[in-house]
């Protein structure tokens, strides 16, 4: 039997701690992750819901909303990792699931980190502006 | 006091002056203020920030504007260099450069106060502060808004790039929407920072005129810029010297912009030949049938019933609807419009215009008594000073019918 296991912590604790306390946790995390690695096929930690997108359909036409899900309605019912090359094609695919017509789908980034050694990303000129 | 505040004695002087002469228009109309001194004080520091910051406006603006230009300059020859077939500046790196940026900043991702921020900072020539202002909030909530989008844009990777062909049509409506708002918040006639409300207006239509330069068969565009440009010709006439709203029917159409009007016809012509039939293009052909009577009475409310009909086609939203009734009501009478607006009586029962189409219906049926108590409830729900103002006497007026 598979069971997925989600995680919900105040982000703003987690933002605002310490590098200290940050690398503890991400500390901790590395133990689960050696202690479970027989039975967990896979886990992501995501980026804070301000980078998140909710994307509708209604009558065939597209509706993003900046931020996270938050309706009380819905519930969580399923989920989807896509690999693509920018928000505009995540939020394509988002706007493809079936349930994005009468529900709502939440596209949020999944957290990089940096490959030790490895320089820093390059953003965009708009984000330095 | 206002010396040391101002650094100049030149400009405090400048600033009293004009406080005085504030002054003797409106204390004889408005009456004299409990401290007058306090008042002038206070008159002069406001008309020399006035002034000082379109001084401050003027000077940057030519500094970006002559950088800009310095920019077309060398695309101009380069590609004079390069070949005359790559001549066109709408298809220099200049100009990708700018509809990334465009895009970027409208990205529906980001909340629409977000995008107009990013929009007036990253590619208008105002500061934050003036932005702040405009729209009622801290400058600092404002450079957070942008600190935000800015920090989304990197975090959940919006791509810098002109959207693929599948993505444009959405994406391009956020920009539209986004320059939209940019230009209605100018637009609205409030008792605010005038210049700066201006300035809102100025800065949508050159954006939406860039965009046009850039994606010139894109009819919605067209239709934007239309429809800004045959709003804005009737700036002059809307308020008259004491700032109050004047209504279509009453404005002076001899004090409309001719060569805006012209321009914004030109526009909607073009952009109906490219089979445009979007909600700006509709709206732009309403305005342009405004622009198109020379008097009031000259104008043809048939046709534009007729395209608020089509506009509501596209846009169920019960403002186009009351829109409608308005129309309808000057095509087929007062009676007809009446049956339309009460139809969104339900939706609208917060909106003050609601109450005062009804109740310019209601007057023109002659029911003043009903119509006083429409106006009544429009005055209580009315913030816009200017409207207030217009509301109150109208409501003066049913009242002495009532009686009469």
């Amino acid at each position: 039997m598979k069971y997925l296991l989600t995680i919900y912590a105040d982000e703003s604790t987690w933002v605002d701690a310490s590098p200290e306390d940050n690398a503890e946790l991400m500390a901790a995390y590395e133990a689960f992750t050696r202690e479970a690695s027989d039975v967990v096929l896979g886990g992501e930690a995501l980026q804070p819901t301000t980078t998140a997108t909710t994307v509708r359909v209604r009558d065939g036409e597209r509706l993003l909303t900046d931020g996270p899900f938050a309706e009380t309605r819905e519930q969580l019912g399923g989920y989807y990792v896509v690999d693509v090359a920018d928000l505009d094609a995540a939020i394509g695919w988002a706007a493809k699931i079936p349930d994005a017509a009468n529900g709502c789908v939440e596209v949020r980034p999944i957290m990089e980190f940096d490959a030790p050694g490895a320089d820093a990303p390059s953003h965009d000129a708009a984000a330095r502006g | 006091m206002l010396t040391r505040a101002l650094g100049d004695l030149d400009r405090a002087e400048e600033a009293v002056q004009d406080a005085y002469a504030i002054a003797l228009e409106r204390w004889p109309r408005d009456g004299v203020p409990a401290d007058p001194a306090a008042w002038i004080v206070t008159a002069a520091r406001r008309r020399a920030i006035d002034r000082l910051r379109s001084e401050r406006r003027f000077a940057a603006r030519a500094e970006a504007i002559a950088r800009l230009d310095a920019l077309e300059r060398e695309a101009r020859d380069e590609a004079d260099r390069d070949d005359a077939a790559d001549g066109d500046l709408a298809m220099s790196p200049i100009a990708d450069e700018r509809l990334r940026l465009i895009f970027t900043c409208c990205h529906p991702a980001l909340a629409p106060d977000a995008r107009v921020a990013l929009t007036l900072r990253l590619l208008g020539g105002l500061t934050t502060g003036e932005v702040a202002r405009a729209f009622l909030v801290s400058e600092a909530a404002m450079a957070q808004r942008v600190v935000r989008a800015k920090a989304k844009i990197r975090a959940a990777r919006i791509a810098y790039e002109i959207p693929r062909d599948a993505d444009l049509p959405a994406r391009l409506g956020s920009v539209l929407a986004t320059l939209y708002l940019v230009f209605n918040e100018g637009y609205a006639a409030t008792a605010g920072d005038a210049l700066v409300r201006r300035e809102l207006c100025a800065e949508a239509i050159r954006l939406a005129r860039v965009l046009c330069l850039l994606m010139p068969d894109e009819p919605e565009a067209l239709g934007l810029l239309a429809l800004m440009r045959l709003h804005d010709a009737r700036r002059a006439a809307r308020v008259d010297a004491h700032g109050a709203l004047v209504l279509l029917a009453d404005q002076d159409r001899s004090a409309w912009d001719r060569g805006a009007i012209a321009e914004g016809h030109a526009l909607t012509e073009r952009a109906l030949a490219l089979h445009g039939r979007g909600r700006y293009v509709v709206q732009a052909v309403i305005a342009a049938e405004h622009g198109r009577a020379r008097r009031a009475e000259d104008t043809d409310w048939q046709r534009i019933a007729g395209a608020y009909e089509q506009l509501a086609a596209l846009d169920d939203s019960p403002v186009v609807a009351l829109n409608r009734a308005v129309a309808v009501a000057m095509a087929r009478g007062p009676e007809a419009g009446l049956a339309l607006a009460d139809e969104q009586a339900e939706p609208l029962a917060g909106y003050h215009l609601l109450h005062a189409t009804r109740a310019d219906l209601l007057r023109r049926l002659g029911r003043a008594g009903e119509a006083a108590a429409a106006y009544e409830r429009a005055l209580e729900l009315a913030a816009n000073p200017v409207e207030r103002r217009f509301l109150a006497g109208r409501l003066a007026e049913a009242r002495a019918d009532e009686r009469g």
